[in-house]
């Protein structure tokens, strides 16, 4: 399995209602973080499981359901994870 | 000391602390970069940077401390903030400059 389809298969445990994985590698080979050998990813992640949490514990879902995928495969990951509405966080950064 | 109580001494004795890769003045990596031009965006002018490549034990050490897996990681009176992406949609909310509100004023 390739490694976005192995991303996207991983994250299937959030019940996610849109996904989206691109492969960012190509613009980063070379640099210095890079020499590990992972990738680099941009990840868009819209789930009902994300209504109501901080942007911390979003992520925290996200790399917990990526797992080992973290240390090896994925050297770094661009999240932006949301509830499909919006507005459900909305209410966390009001006063 | 262990890694673990070295990182703790220093996330909780410096107002702002960034874990990142490089120096602000030469970040090695986009996404520590990101977080740079976020803390001065803020008006965080000294805070503390400490370069993970310079050291393999905290590079892995503040994954573990943090249970974060990724660098750059932001500190804010000792309590982890997030990384680059969390720092920005904190920044669009308005929410890091309130944050760092009661530190930019204190020290």
């Amino acid at each position: 399995m390739n490694i976005l389809a192995e991303i996207e298969q991983r994250l299937q445990v959030l019940g996610p209602e849109q996904i989206e994985v691109i492969d960012d590698s190509a613009k980063h080979h070379g640099h210095e973080g890079a020499k590990s050998g992972g990738g680099h990813f941009r990840l868009r992640i819209v789930a009902s499981c994300f209504s109501g949490l901080t942007a911390l514990s979003r992520h925290r879902l996200v790399y917990d359901a990526l797992g080992s995928l973290m240390r090896r495969e994925i050297h770094a990951i661009s999240i932006d994870a949301s509830a499909p509405d919006p507005q459900d966080n909305s209410h966390l950064y009001q006063e | 000391m262990d890694i673990k109580e070295k990182i703790h001494q220093t996330v909780t004795g410096n107002g702002v602390v960034l874990y990142m890769k490089g120096s602000p003045q030469f970040p090695q990596c986009g996404f520590s970069s990101r977080a740079v031009q976020i803390l001065n965006a803020c008006g965080v002018k000294n805070f503390t940077s400490v370069d993970v490549l310079a050291d393999s034990e905290v590079r892995q050490g503040i994954k573990d401390y943090s249970n974060w897996p990724t660098v750059p990681q932001l500190y804010i009176a000792g309590e982890f903030v997030g990384g680059s992406d969390i720092m920005t949609e904190m920044f669009q909310n308005g929410e890091l400059q309130k944050q760092l509100e009661p530190i930019l004023n204190g020290a």
